[in-house]
């Protein structure tokens, strides 16, 4: 199968359940192709951050198959887990900053995990918050910088080890619309050089800004258009 | 060894928590146990060997002119004997420094007394009383035998005792530290829960994020134990002084040796060890509860 082989994420019929309640994710079946662009929109409560957690190994599905890199996520060993989560950058709804680590130091992160060392890690590091525009801000800690600077230093965060796929839960929500769009130029640049991104939002305006973006609807658990459903199977260029 | 990249990532709080001062005071009390495990050892292996050796004869008669006759014909005997290895009379002015204490000085110029021949047998020969006994007969009726094993049969056993107790002591103490340091451990683990749940989500193994807790413990626990273990050698300093003042045998008992230092030194680098390795087993069995 053509699709399958450039095919990043599958899901099979996945359902995820919270504990004993009514399944929050239900029938989902989609594919995302390497290298595209998507966006996740629906309502508030509609699971998106649920999804996206299957998609970052934070959770596992109650049910189907959850397919990342080519592998079974269910058949996948404990102790590889760490080395796949390592291809993922995550900007997580609610940042999850390190409170107390430095702008610096939480951006350097992902890099001191790899085993990367101090003089390794430094220009990386400064590049990425001279990008991000906190620069001026690397020696503050979370809890002193305004919610816009800490989702840029979450963004920092994840996109510093260059991961083969970004997943990013409502990356703009506490930016003014002139950082969100610098934001999304910054996703926008590394899609074009071959990372796959997720974006969850709710802003509409957004989905206009990136011409070749796909989006996924969700409503209710459930998916009302399908990404890998027709044209949207598609390899973006 | 290059240096771990995440080794400075929990907040460096010296001494968190009351965990390092628990420490202290276990390895003060495994440093006192030691001490006392090893004199111990020492008194229970000198009673044993020694005093099986060791034997007193006396020569009990109220005919002075007799008691000394067969007291010189007795030690003209044991001399000759294969299996002694030294006999050598008490003279009067020992007799009476042994019993001063009792009887006031010169009591043995106004009192009849034994004579008496300190006997050591050879190491081999040690249970070979009766022979020393029926050859003593023939040259000195009056002789009899004190062996010295007998009179302290029941020291010896509580010496053993009070090892077996030191020993059980230490068990406690390494036990209740093992215990202290998963406590110590997993309150830390609850405090840092964020960090460590965002280390595992950026790929960060249960091996590394383990590491940081058993650095971080060992150095708590290190400190807390070089601090019990120079409290315990200060009391055995003073505890040896103030025996060694009294001019008695227990000075050697008290004096710490070689062994003791050694294990007294080795403690906190153990102690280290013995952290690292429960908070390791600890953060490792906390984390393979997540996915
Ligand atoms: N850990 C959890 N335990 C139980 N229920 C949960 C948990 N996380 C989410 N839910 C529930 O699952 C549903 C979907 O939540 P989710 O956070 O995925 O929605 P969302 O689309 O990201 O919403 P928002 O746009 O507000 O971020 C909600 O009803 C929520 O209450
Ligand atoms: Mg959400």
């Amino acid at each position: 199968m053509a699709e399958g082989m450039a095919a990043i994420v599958q899901f099979e019929n996945v359902g995820l359940r919270y504990g004993t309640t009514a399944e929050t994710l239900r029938d989902l079946s989609f594919t995302l192709a390497r290298g595209g662009f998507y966006f996740l929109t629906g309502p508030s409560g509609a699971g998106k951050t649920s999804l996206l957690r299957l998609l970052y190994l934070d959770q596992r599905p109650s049910r189907g198959t959850v397919r990342l890199f080519d592998q079974d996520v269910a058949a996948i060993p404990r102790d590889r887990l760490p080395a796949m989560r390592r291809r993922i950058g995550v900007v997580f709804q609610d940042f999850r900053l390190v409170p107390h680590l430095s702008t610096y130091d939480n951006v350097a992160l992902p890099l001191r995990v790899a085993g990367l060392d101090e003089a390794e890690l430094a220009r990386p590091v400064n590049e990425m918050l001279d990008w991000v525009g906190l620069s001026d801000r690397a020696r503050a800690r979370p809890a002193t910088l305004s919610g816009g600077e800490q989702q840029r230093v979450a963004i920092a965060r994840a996109v510093i080890t260059r991961p083969e796929l970004v997943i990013a839960d409502e990356p703009t929500g506490n930016v003014d619309p002139e950082m969100a769009g610098r934001l999304l130029y910054l996703l926008e640049a590394l899609n074009g050089l071959g990372t796959t991104v997720v974006v969850a939002t709710h802003d509409l305006h957004l989905l206009g800004r990136v011409a070749r973006a796909r989006t996924l609807r969700l409503d209710r658990g459930r998916l009302s258009q399908p990404a890998g459903a027709g044209r949207h199977s598609a390899v973006p260029a | 060894m290059s240096r771990d990249p995440l080794s400075r990532l929990l907040p460096e709080g010296w001494l968190a928590g009351p965990m390092p001062w628990v420490i202290a005071a276990m390895a003060f009390l495994a440093g006192l146990s030691l001490a006392s495990g090893f004199a111990l050892n020492t008194a229970a292996r000198g009673l044993g060997e020694d005093l099986a050796r060791r034997a007193t004869v006396q020569i009990v008669t109220a005919d002075a002119p007799a008691r000394d006759r067969q007291a010189a014909a007795a030690l003209v005997r044991l001399k000759t004997m294969p299996s002694v290895a030294a006999a050598r009379a008490l003279g009067s002015d020992e007799l009476d420094t042994l019993l001063a204490p009792w009887l006031g000085p010169g009591a043995s110029r106004e009192l009849p007394m034994p004579a008496m021949i300190d006997v050591t047998l050879r190491a081999d020969a040690a249970a070979d009383m009766d022979a020393l006994a029926r050859a003593l007969a023939a040259v000195a009726p009056d002789a009899r035998i004190d062996r010295h094993d007998a009179a302290l049969a029941p020291l010896a056993g509580l010496v053993k005792a009070l090892r077996l107790v030191a020993g059980v002591l230490a068990a406690i103490v390494v036990a209740t530290m093992g215990g202290v340091i998963g406590l110590a451990t997993r309150s830390a683990l609850d405090s840092h829960r964020e960090t460590v749940a965002i280390l595992h989500l950026l790929g960060a193994t249960d091996a590394q994020v383990a590491r940081l807790f058993a650095r971080r413990l060992a150095i708590d626990a290190a400190v807390g134990a070089a601090v019990g273990v120079v409290a315990a050698a200060t009391v055995l300093l003073l505890l040896g002084r103030a025996l060694a003042a009294l001019d008695s045998g227990l000075a050697a008992m008290a004096a710490p040796g070689w062994p003791v230092r050694i294990a007294l030194i080795m403690l906190a680098p153990a102690v280290a060890l013995l952290a690292a390795a429960a908070a390791r087993t600890t953060v490792v069995r906390a984390l393979r509860r997540v996915p």
